[in-house]
């Protein structure tokens, strides 16, 4: 994804276990507070950062998330990039269907997410891994 | 091991979720859940999530999960307590939670619970009074 404008701060959690996605949307929380998200877009970015997460973790087998404060002229916001070097998705427009899983889910993680942010992008290679970045702008 | 607890009021299992829940506490609550209302007959489960800053795909499958399972073991449940926001991120989201009902509050919850639960003749009791 093209970004354009600055980046005034980057973090990065690692997603190795259950735990580390409850600690994702935590940092995700401290981060929107901190950017001054108000309180529906907060609770939209955590939700959409605990569904990548568990994706990161369930589908890629672990991974990370790179968060990044984005500065565009009088906008500003907040980048969330999940990658793993699991699997892969094969289909990424089949993954982005609503009620499609390839686990026990509900098939609502990725297209879910996508309605909760602004911008998203999967880039996807069978065998060498997953990168979800959202965006979204205050 | 975490846990969270389940309170027992008469008929009724209440429980009041107050952390942020990871996916395998999550598990453990519906395990623990079905265990007890089949241990204790109970006829109602109202879980308060008023706490809960967000419920994710995940969190929502479970509380539909245990509303299902509590209505085969003949009992109803009743989520209570979501903040607005919560609300609109799960609609966003694609999920409406069918199938589970909601009151906005503990006292609602529990009137509902009062109204659609039939007493419990045993416990209703006046054996001690007329034995």
């Amino acid at each position: 994804m093209e970004i354009s404008g600055t980046i005034r701060k980057v973090e990065t959690v690692p997603i190795q276990n259950a735990s580390d996605v409850v600690i994702v949307r935590q940092r995700v929380r401290v981060w929107t507070t901190e950017m001054k998200f108000g309180l529906v877009d907060q609770t939209k970015i955590v939700t959409a950062a605990s569904e990548l997460g568990r994706n990161t973790l369930e589908h890629g087998g672990g991974g990370s998330l790179e968060l990044a404060w984005l500065v565009n002229g009088t906008r500003t916001g907040i980048r969330l990039c999940f990658s793993d070097r699991g699997p892969g998705i094969a289909d990424i427009k089949q993954a982005l269907t609503d009620g499609y899983t390839s686990g026990q889910g509900m098939g609502l993680g990725l297209g879910g997410s996508k309605r909760l942010m602004n911008e998203f992008d999967i880039q996807s290679e069978p065998g060498a891994g997953t990168t979800v970045t959202a965006i979204r702008w205050k | 091991m975490d846990r969270i607890p389940i309170l027992r009021m008469g008929d009724f299992l209440l429980v009041t979720i107050q952390v942020d829940m990871h996916d395998k506490l999550a598990l453990t609550l519906q395990d623990d859940l079905t265990t007890r209302i089949s241990d204790v007959g109970a006829k109602g489960v109202l879980i308060d999530i008023s706490s809960l800053e967000i419920v994710d795909s995940f969190i929502g499958r479970t509380l539909a999960n245990i509303a299902s399972m509590a209505k085969v073991l003949d009992a109803e449940t009743v989520v209570v307590g979501m903040q607005p926001a919560v609300a609109i991120t799960l609609v966003e989201l694609g999920m409406s939670l069918p199938g589970i009902r909601t009151a906005l509050n503990v006292e609602s919850g529990m009137q509902f619970l009062r109204e659609v639960t039939p007493p419990n003749q045993e416990a209703d009791g006046n054996q001690w009074d007329n034995p």
